[in-house]
């Protein structure tokens, strides 16, 4: 998936967020740290070219809210980075916005970590690429593209506000571990 | 230690790269740490303090996780602040004061660690009057130990949240004057924050009584001075010292009035700093001593910031180190 089959799949995104919510009244978009960032800031450019109006975007990171912080016995801690959500989410409709949908690990501390924050009308998730492989009852309500893969293979969206390139590379990885993904990286 | 980064104009993007992970599993002494060790500490705590502004002030990162605030010496500010950190990272705290402790009954603090490490803590925060104490510590126990001042060693947290806060006014540490003054015979304060901001770049002045000056001091690479007014010249912090009588068996000067005449600041002395310099103490003050009140009070005065900042490094480092191994002495 290149450039630009990147830029249709979130203007197709966008267009459906205003069609399911009829229009973006009440929305926000919270990026996941650290690519859903960049992507819930292009889709905010996409819903105001589609509106007029501006969406507010904040920025999430769930490291602490990880599940296996206090179980992997050994390795050093993820990097913290900031969150940053300016805006109250009571009541509001939140898209949760991410680059790829693996286990479900990430969305699910996501959710615990939006809660903290307040109580919104509706959560509804965003991702660029769903890989498949679930390990909680997870959803997406906006897909990019279904991308079906084996377990020992890697999924990396890269963007160019992070890489300096629009591309989505699957990489096969070195055998060993299988399902354990790489601490700090892409989707645990 | 990179001097390009003095260069006028550097961008962005040269910023020197914190470490991915601390290299020991204790916070012992600031000694340890290298500048990329420092620079993660004070990067993790940026995200914490953001944790400290939401309406649920709390994450569930330690859950499950037991510390142990183990304060042998008086301590409100530190104490206090290390449990909020605690709490507000979801750990089960404990504290054992000194005045409820067995130490009082004669337990030395090796089988008080002993007796503790039955209880299975993953974690143990020292105060100490003894210099070396979280040494002895962290050699006969599993746990992580984290130096929460020990004698007039050391006290690294308290080091880690003054460069925290200077680096919340000051865009670097590089070619930065910081004047330490007060009582540095008797502070472990000023141990700490010498070998942090000489490693960070900053230029470091040490300023007091002759009878309160830390011998050979120099040799930590900073400049020593008896005159206030040398140390405070072109400061871009003036960071002061409390008089620690209580650590003082004989006299080291005249009176507390005569001490402020010499080396009180004042809003007076502090015109010789540079026009955007920031005061800092470590608590508790003593007002009319080091300093007066309308400094301490007044807008250079980061003193508070100071106390808020503590918590959230204190989570910083107690997250870091919660990444290690917790059990049966492999590390």
């Amino acid at each position: 998936m290149e450039a630009e089959g990147i830029r249709r799949a979130l203007v197709r995104i966008a267009h459906e967020i205003v069609e399911r919510n009829r229009g973006v009244g009440g929305v926000a978009l919270v990026g996941i740290r650290r690519r859903g960032v960049p992507l819930a800031q292009r889709l905010a450019r996409s819903l105001f070219e589609i509106t007029g109006r501006d969406v507010p975007t904040g920025s999430l990171d769930i490291t602490l809210y990880r599940d296996d912080l206090m179980r992997q016995a050994v390795g050093p801690q993820p990097v913290l980075r900031r969150t940053e959500i300016p805006f109250s989410i009571d009541d509001r409709r939140i898209l949760l916005v991410d680059d790829v949908l693996y286990t479900g690990r990430t969305i699910r501390a996501a959710l615990d970590a939006l809660i903290d924050f307040g109580r919104p009308r509706s959560i509804q998730l965003v991702v660029m690429v769903d890989r498949g492989h679930r390990e909680l009852p997870i959803k997406a309500d906006y897909v990019g593209r279904n991308v079906p893969t084996a377990a020992r293979q890697s999924v990396q969206v890269k963007l160019a506000e992070e890489d300096g390139v629009d591309e989505v590379a699957i990489e096969d990885v070195a055998e060993e571990g299988g399902s354990v993904p790489a601490a700090g990286g892409g989707a645990p | 230690m990179s001097t390009a980064l003095d260069a006028p104009g550097t961008a962005e993007g040269e910023r020197p790269e914190p470490a991915p992970r601390l290299r020991s599993r204790h916070l012992l002494s600031v000694g340890d740490l290298n500048r990329e060790e420092i620079l993660l500490i004070l990067d993790s705590a940026e995200a914490m303090k953001e944790v400290g502004t939401r309406r649920i002030k709390k994450v569930p990162t330690l859950r499950g996780a037991t510390v142990v605030n183990l304060f042998l010496e008086p301590s409100t500010r530190t104490r206090t602040s290390f449990e909020i950190a605690e709490k507000r990272l979801s750990a089960d705290t404990l504290n054992i004061a000194g005045g409820t402790s067995s130490l009082l009954k004669g337990e030395t603090l090796v089988d008080t660690a002993r007796t503790l490490e039955a209880m299975a803590p993953d974690m143990v925060v020292l105060r100490h009057s003894a210099s070396g104490a979280c040494h002895l510590l962290a050699g006969v126990c599993d746990a992580r130990v984290i130096n929460a001042g020990d004698g007039m060693h050391e006290h690294p947290t308290q080091a880690l949240l003054d460069a925290f806060t200077i680096r919340e006014h000051k865009p670097r540490f590089e070619g930065l004057k910081v004047a330490i003054v007060g009582d540095l015979l008797h502070s472990r304060v000023l141990r700490s924050n010498i070998l942090l901001l000489t490693e960070l770049g900053a230029k470091v002045w040490v300023c007091g009584p002759r009878t309160l000056m830390l011998p050979g001091v120099e040799r930590f690479g900073v400049r020593a001075t008896t005159s206030l007014d040398d140390a405070v010249a072109d400061a871009d912090v003036v960071m002061l010292l409390r008089v620690q009588e209580e650590r003082m068996h004989g006299h080291f000067f005249p009176s507390r009035r005569e001490y402020f005449t010499t080396f009180g600041l004042t809003a007076e002395r502090l015109r010789r700093a540079r026009p955007d310099v920031i005061v800092m103490h470590p608590g508790p003050m003593n007002r009319g001593v080091e300093v007066a009140s309308d400094v301490a009070d007044g807008p250079v005065s980061v003193i508070l910031e100071q106390v808020a900042n503590g918590v959230a490094v204190r989570m910083a480092v107690l997250y870091l180190l919660a990444g290690f191994e917790t059990n049966e002495g492999t590390a």
